[in-house]
């Protein structure tokens, strides 16, 4: 899970990144990069910043796309359209708010929901018109993900597998119970565990 | 609003994953769009998916995947259809996800008396789990009783108490468990409020032991 080359090997930052750097610093560097990349693809509407976040995210929302049970044209197609909606969405994200792979994240569980149910997604977000109505000051999320990225690879491994499957696979709390063999209080437990551990890099000052 | 009782963590993180079914999923939404210490929650349970993206092994894409896209950035966007705007709802009671979704306001919903004191409304959601309005009059107290699985109730209007306390518009019930109940419609209103599981046979809790006997059970 934990990989050293945090950029996938395409990236410009991952080029420029010094021997010397640590893994966390390096993928701090890396998920910053891509946030300011989309940041400037919404101000800039260049092709080219949007083919760089394509060659990062894309076969990562395909993979996403696969583990959550769809066949392999289908998690193409759905991957298409996810990100053609960073390509129109792009001006609404907010790097204070989100890193960019949780922005993209979204879009594409959205994507994946709205292809899944037979009825309209019932996803939360806020209006597009409207500003964000939050007065809080989180500091920059996107560093503390990365925090929270070196807490992930740290989980007891039982928490770390409910994670995935709830993530990776979006398997309700009552089918991962079936499917590990155990009740449902254990599942919801050994969550709320694995996110405390992970909120407590997600609350504090940067 | 002043809401003072809050999801689950374990809750949010299946919203965050896409992992709730429809009905519950609404209710979370209408939650969150009363709700900015959930929302911003969900910003953070949001974040392990983002850094989950990252961590995921990537897979290759299909032969000219990029160029494919490409050639569409320049497509016109199809203009969704929107919603037809219904002024009713939205100036109404309803949380914003669930007046679009039923379209008119509480009172105009086709309310159907199940039981002593107790209406419903069916949403007819996708399963798995059933998503209910319930409309509840004052003085209608609910068998003590446990429940098991999981059930999310959401007060809509109107307000009752019971052991963990007072819950009034806007707080949800997020219990799972062992826990007693015994609620009751504590004021001379209704307590109107949005009820989803996720198993048809599992509506226990709460409220849920009211409509038991009416469906099927
Ligand atoms: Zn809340």
């Amino acid at each position: 899970m934990q990989k050293d080359d945090a950029g996938g090997g395409d990236v410009n930052a991952a080029a420029i990144t010094p021997q010397s750097m640590t893994s966390e610093e390096r993928r701090k560097q890396v998920r910053d990069e891509w946030s300011a990349c989309l940041t400037r693809l919404a101000e800039t509407r260049d092709k080219t910043e949007f083919a760089r976040l394509f060659g990062y995210f894309a076969p990562r929302v395909k993979a996403y796309l696969l583990r959550l049970g769809m066949v392999d044209a289908t998690a193409e197609e759905v991957m298409q359209e996810a990100m053609l909606l960073v390509w129109r969405k792009a001006h609404l994200f907010n790097r204070s708010k989100a890193s960019a792979s949780t922005w993209i994240f979204t879009l594409a569980r959205n994507q994946s929901i709205d292809r899944m149910r037979r009825d309209k997604v019932q996803f939360y977000e806020l209006p597009e018109e409207e500003p964000d109505p939050d007065h809080r000051d989180m500091g920059e999320h996107s560093v503390i993900e990365d925090r929270m990225q070196e807490a992930i690879a740290t989980l007891p491994e039982g928490q770390a597998q409910v994670l995935h499957l709830s993530y990776y696979e979006g398997k309700s709390h009552s089918e991962i119970a079936e499917q590990l063999g155990i009740p449902l209080g254990s599942v919801k437990s050994r969550l709320r565990l694995a996110f405390s551990k992970l909120k407590a890099h997600w609350g504090e000052d940067a | 609003m002043n809401i003072s009782h809050h999801f689950d963590d374990a809750t949010l993180m299946a919203y965050s994953a896409g992992s709730l079914p429809q009905g519950m999923a609404l209710l979370v939404a209408c939650h969150l769009h009363w709700c900015e210490h959930c929302r911003e929650r969900v910003d953070a349970t949001n974040a392990v998916g983002g850094v989950l993206l990252d961590d995921i092994e990537p897979v290759s894409l299909g032969e000219g995947a990029l160029n494919d896209l490409l050639a569409r950035l320049d497509e016109p966007e199809q203009e969704l259809a929107k919603p037809v705007s219904r002024p009713s709802a939205s100036a109404g009671q309803l949380p914003a996800p669930l007046a679009e979704l039923v379209g008119c306001d509480i009172d105009e919903l086709p309310w159907k008396r199940i039981g002593y004191g107790v209406r419903q409304v069916d949403l007819d959601l996708d399963g798995p789990g059933a998503t209910r309005l319930l409309r509840i009059s004052p003085g209608v107290s609910v068998p003590h009783h446990t429940h098991t699985g999981n059930e999310l109730t959401l007060i809509l209007s109107g307000s009752y108490n019971d052991e963990v306390g007072r819950f009034c518009r806007g707080d949800v019930a997020d219990l799972d468990g062992e826990m007693e109940h015994q609620p009751l419609v504590d004021t001379d209103e209704d307590c109107i409020c949005l009820i989803a599981t996720d198993a048809p046979l599992k509506f226990t809790g709460l409220f849920g032991r009211l409509v038991q006997p009416f469906i099927g059970l």
